[in-house]
């Protein structure tokens, strides 16, 4: 595990030239004085200066903190997701408790509990009482949290807002009691301070499987449910993450439970090294800084992947230096000549056996339990590559049942199963969404807006770097990589939407039908009968059940072969769709908030059976908790 | 019209065959078999695919320009060989295929019952709500009255053997004495009326008792046929005087056929000089496309045109009053008939419809009363009869 001195080189670079523009405080005119001339060198030299979580605690926003509604979410988010994150790489199946409690008209306290590994006592303090603290940024692995700063600003933020330190209490080990601290975060120094540690006997009852972690998070917020709400949040979360129970109580004290539909973990994802065309120079040089290698050649085979001797020897020979030369000599213009080079140099997409998506079948597991609709349907695409990081992209979408008619569809959006539920339109899947053409898929869509109709679209994008907008993390970059792939994975679900749809008109087509046939039968059988003096009953009946026959024959469709196609089984046979028979929704219900709706804890009906996915890997021994 | 009263006609004519005695009651009683046959056949055969389990059908010939053929050796119009099929279990054909079914059985019930009904009766009695629905079988006659005809064409039976009848139009008078259903008709004393020409022709209603006429003068309409009427010709000249309304009705072509095959009187004709007239007699002499299948009983292959000509502007002297401009459906029509294949051949009347054109307006046969009251009927037809100036 890095320390800070490295650690904050490349992000809050980044970010700070972001907040440059909106203020002219001293400190920020300096950061542009400083980067218009500085090498990279100096640069990471000189922000030590500045304590990161004194930038953040200013810039609040930037990590989600912008009000108080927010907040209190971005600090649900973050334990929740970090929660997760635990619970999954400790080979544990995700049991998650949150609390909020109101305390006062704008103030909260809210618990977030785990049955994850547990964190090692030494480490709390780092991990909740540094910003840019944690295992995740140095690495290529796909995870919810990415930078080290989520819970550490929550922490903060309360702190700032309360002046209460954060309380956390862990229990990394079945037979070692629970360690109770309570920690504030010192922002001149980016460091913790730890208000009180102590061994309560009663915390242990509150990890009943033998290990876990709890946060206790004080802050100024305010609880509003409809969309954007914790409650969304929350559902939305349980959708991407079947395999997780998540048990809320709200404010108002009730108790929400978002039962486990999947018993199995996604597979662990398996940790990449970057990709070199994924890199830009400043990184390119932190990398060369931070290497133990001591030539160029094993500098670029050790920490990039596919890069193999070969490789390495024409990238430095483009560069116009050798895989010899000295990663010490290697100054700024040898460095960008050699990041000229990779550009320039062919080489293999990065390996995508690192990304682990949700998959269809729990996708359409997740959606089952969170969306009353009728039909589901869900489709994950092969994994893509964009500026060297590998991602997939999963779609599912969920039509009619509850869902409003009348409105446009709702677009839900996970990156690495997060929900991302500000800045809408800025994100790539939003665009893809409005890209699709729906109107192939018998729906009505007006002119650069949503599809009209009772439809949930689900976005998901799995990459072990999600390129968001911002570090709040709330919209997806709109790169055209991510975007095509969305499109196609859209229009693949589309085209089952569209299938299901004409065979539903058909069905009311046929209804109709059957009913005109039924009408003239009658007085076609009386009058043969008048003719022929054939009985009219026996007439009328042969007549009802070849009117039946054949208005059930119209419902067949024929391949282009011209054989008979029945698409009813087909889709039934589609291990990607699901349907439930709209009988069984419940039109009482039709179709108001569904942010209220969108969860029952009783069990559906016809719930198709989630996969068994071969659960090939060996799950590694317990580990000390690498949590951020 | 007055609705439902139409019947009383009928009622009073069809109870004449059935108790007359002789060979037209045996006639009508032979044809009436045939007929129901017909309609049996029909039922069967639906009946028979119903219960097989197959989409019971009728097939209904096309009356269509395509669908008709100009039989050059009898010269007159045929119904080709094309048909619809009418299905049960189509959305777009199920009413219609029970209103053909309701319209067979009520006109078998009709014939079995000896009694006639005109278009609009049998729009009545076929209607009524059916069971279950607020839906009608009919929503007005304009849907009965095609239906009907498509079961007369699929029967291949005629409107008149299927005992319904159309909206009469037409009227006779001239030396010649008809028997009506069993009443004595001298055309002879009718006055300044005539006697209107019932819309059913045929051989069991009207007899020909005695004919001293040597030819039948068709007029168009009537304001002509009353100046003839008035002026005496058909006692003048010994002839028939007819006159069918515009597009003569069937009741009128078939007594026009029946004059002139069983009497062998030759048909003349004064028509308009405009399309329409021309289309007229085009009907009267080879049959109607609407109605092909029963050119065989109507038409009348050796009627002749003689007038009014084209040329009759300039050989009658008459003024420029009488011009009615073509319009320029006209000018489509005109050409249009003059492609007909039994008209192509025809040198006279390529001639005759090139110079209406080439004229640019059309005349009525009034016009001729711009010259004199009586020019038409003293001068004009004599003349053309005694010049035997006349298209074919």
């Amino acid at each position: 595990m890095s320390t800070l001195l490295a650690a904050p080189t490349k992000k809050p670079r980044t970010t700070m030239s972001k907040a440059r523009k909106p203020t002219t405080s001293p400190q920020s005119r300096k950061t542009k004085t400083r980067r218009s001339k500085a090498t990279a060198q100096t640069l990471a030299g000189q922000q030590r200066e500045i304590s990161v979580s004194e930038f953040f605690a200013k810039n609040r926003h930037l990590l989600g903190f912008d009000n108080p509604r927010k907040a209190l979410l971005t600090t649900i988010k973050e334990a929740v997701d970090n929660a997760m994150d635990a619970c999954e790489e400790g080979g544990i199946l995700p049991d998650i408790f949150v609390q909020v409690l109101q305390l006062g008209e704008t103030r909260f306290k809210v618990t977030v509990r785990d049955n994850g590994p547990g964190i090692v006592k030494q480490q709390i303090e780092h991990i909740f009482g540094k910003l840019l603290y944690g295992s995740k940024f140095h690495r290529l692995k796909m995870s919810r949290g990415q930078q080290g700063i989520g819970i550490s600003a929550a922490g903060m933020y309360g702190l700032m807002t309360t002046g209460k330190p954060v309380l956390i209490i862990s229990k990394p080990s079945k037979n070692k009691p629970a360690h109770e601290m309570r920690i504030k975060m010192d922002t001149s120094k980016n460091r913790a301070e730890i208000v009180s540690d102590e061994v309560h006997q009663e915390d242990d009852k509150l990890f009943p499987q033998g290990t876990g972690t709890q946060v206790e998070i004080e802050l100024e917020g305010k609880y509003l449910k409809g969309r954007q709400s914790i409650d969304e949040y929350l559902e939305q979360t349980a959708i991407a993450n079947p395999h997780a129970q998540i048990t809320y109580v709200t404010p108002g004290n009730e108790t929400r439970t978002f039962p486990r539909s999947v018993d199995e973990l996604p597979d662990e994802p398996k940790e990449i090294k970057p990709h070199p065309k994924g890199i830009e120079l400043g990184t390119l040089i932190q990398m060369l800084e931070r290497t133990e290698a001591a030539k160029v050649g094993a500098f670029l085979q050790n920490d990039f992947c596919r890069v193999g001797p070969s490789k390495a020897k024409e990238i430095c020979h483009t560069a116009g230096i050798t895989n010899l030369t000295w990663v010490k000599n290697v100054g700024h213009r040898e460095a960008e000549a050699l990041y000229n080079a990779i550009q320039a140099v062919k080489l293999t997409v990065p390996p995508t056996d690192c990304l682990v998506p949700i998959g269809s079948k729990a996708l359409l597991a997740g959606l089952l339990r969170g969306v009353k609709a009728e039909f589901y349907t869900a489709s994950t695409r092969p994994p893509a590559v964009y500026r060297g990081n590998p991602f997939q992209i999963e779609v599912g979408l969920a039509f009619g049942g509850e869902l409003p008619a009348q409105e446009t569809a709702r677009v839900i959006r996970f990156a690495n199963r997060v929900p991302l539920l500000y800045q809408q339109s800025e994100c790539c899947s939003f665009k893809a969404v409005l890209d699709a053409s729906w109107k192939n898929y018998e729906l009505s869509q007006p002119k650069g807006s949503l599809p009209l109709g009772p439809l949930v679209v689900m976005i998901h994008m799995a990459s072990v770097w999600v390129p968001f907008t911002s570090e709040s993390k709330e919209a997806i970059a709109d790169y055209d990589e991510i975007r095509k792939e969305m499109k196609l994975a859209l229009q693949e679900c589309g085209r089952k939407l569209g299938t299901y749809l004409r065979r539903r008109k058909r069905m009311q087509r046929e209804s109709e039908r059957r009913s005109i046939f039924e009408r003239y039968i009658r007085e076609v059988a009386k009058s043969c009968e008048k003719i022929t003096g054939t009985d009219a009953k026996k007439l009328y009946e042969a007549l009802l059940r070849q009117a039946e026959r054949r208005t059930a024959q119209a419902d067949q469709q024929l391949d282009d072969e011209g054989r008979i196609l029945n698409e009813t089984a087909r889709l039934a046979k589609d291990e990607q769709v699901v349907i439930v028979p709209a009988q069984q929704a419940d039109p009482a219900n039709n179709g108001n908030e569904i942010g209220e709706s969108l969860f029952d804890d009783k069990p559906k009906p016809q719930r198709r059976k989630t996969t068994k996915r071969s659960r090939k890997k060996s799950r590694s021994p317990r580990r000390t908790a690498k949590r951020k | 019209m007055a609705k439902q009263r139409s019947k009383k006609t009928p009622t009073m004519k069809s109870t004449s065959p059935r108790t007359t005695p002789g060979s037209s009651a045996t006639v009508t009683k032979d044809r009436d078999k045939k007929t129901l046959m017909k309609i049996d056949e029909l039922g069967e055969a639906i009946v028979k695919s119903s219960l097989a389990q197959r989409d019971p059908h009728v097939d209904i010939p096309m009356r269509t320009v395509s669908n008709t053929k100009f039989n050059k050796s009898k010269r007159i119009l045929e119904m080709g060989s094309n048909a619809q099929r009418r299905n049960l279990f189509n959305l777009s054909m199920a009413k219609k295929f029970m209103q053909t079914v309701l319209l067979a059985d009520g006109c078998k019930d009709l014939i079995e019952a000896g009694k006639t009904l005109s278009l609009r009766g049998m729009y009545y009695k076929s209607l009524h709500t059916i069971e279950g629905t607020n839906e009608k079988t009919f929503n007005d006659q304009s849907e009965s009255d095609p239906v009907l005809e498509d079961l007369e064409v699929s029967l291949g039976a005629l409107r008149e053997e299927l005992h319904v009848y159309a909206r009469k139009a037409g009227t006779i008078a001239g030396n010649i004495t008809l028997i009506d259903s069993g009443d004595e008709i001298d055309c002879r004393r009718m006055g300044s009326g005539g006697y209107s020409i019932p819309s059913i022709c045929e051989p069991s209603i009207i007899q020909f008792k005695k004919c001293e006429a040597k030819f039948v003068l068709h007029v168009e309409k009537n304001t002509i046929w009353s100046r003839f009427n008035e002026d005496r010709f058909w006692q003048t000249h010994n002839c028939i005087l007819t006159e069918g309304g515009g597009q003569p009705p069937r009741g009128v072509r078939r007594l026009l056929r029946r004059l002139h095959e069983e009497l062998g009187l030759p048909i003349y004709c004064l028509l308009d000089c405009d399309p329409w007239g021309h289309y007229i007699y085009s009907v009267i002499k080879q049959g109607s496309i609407n109605l092909a299948f029963e050119s065989q009983r109507m038409a009348v292959p050796d009627a002749k045109f003689i007038g009014i000509r084209a040329q009759d502007y300039e050989r009658c002297e008459l003024s420029d009053d009488v011009k009615i401009t073509l319009t320029d459906r006209d000018i489509t029509r005109a050409q249009q008939i003059a492609e007909y294949p039994w008209f192509v051949d025809k040198k006279p009347w390529q001639r005759e419809i090139e110079r209406m054109l080439a004229n640019g307006f059309k005349m009525e046969v009034e016009s001729l009363i711009t010259k004199d009251i009586s020019y038409v009927t003293e001068t004009y037809v004599p003349q053309r009869l005694e010049e035997r100036d006349f298209l074919d």
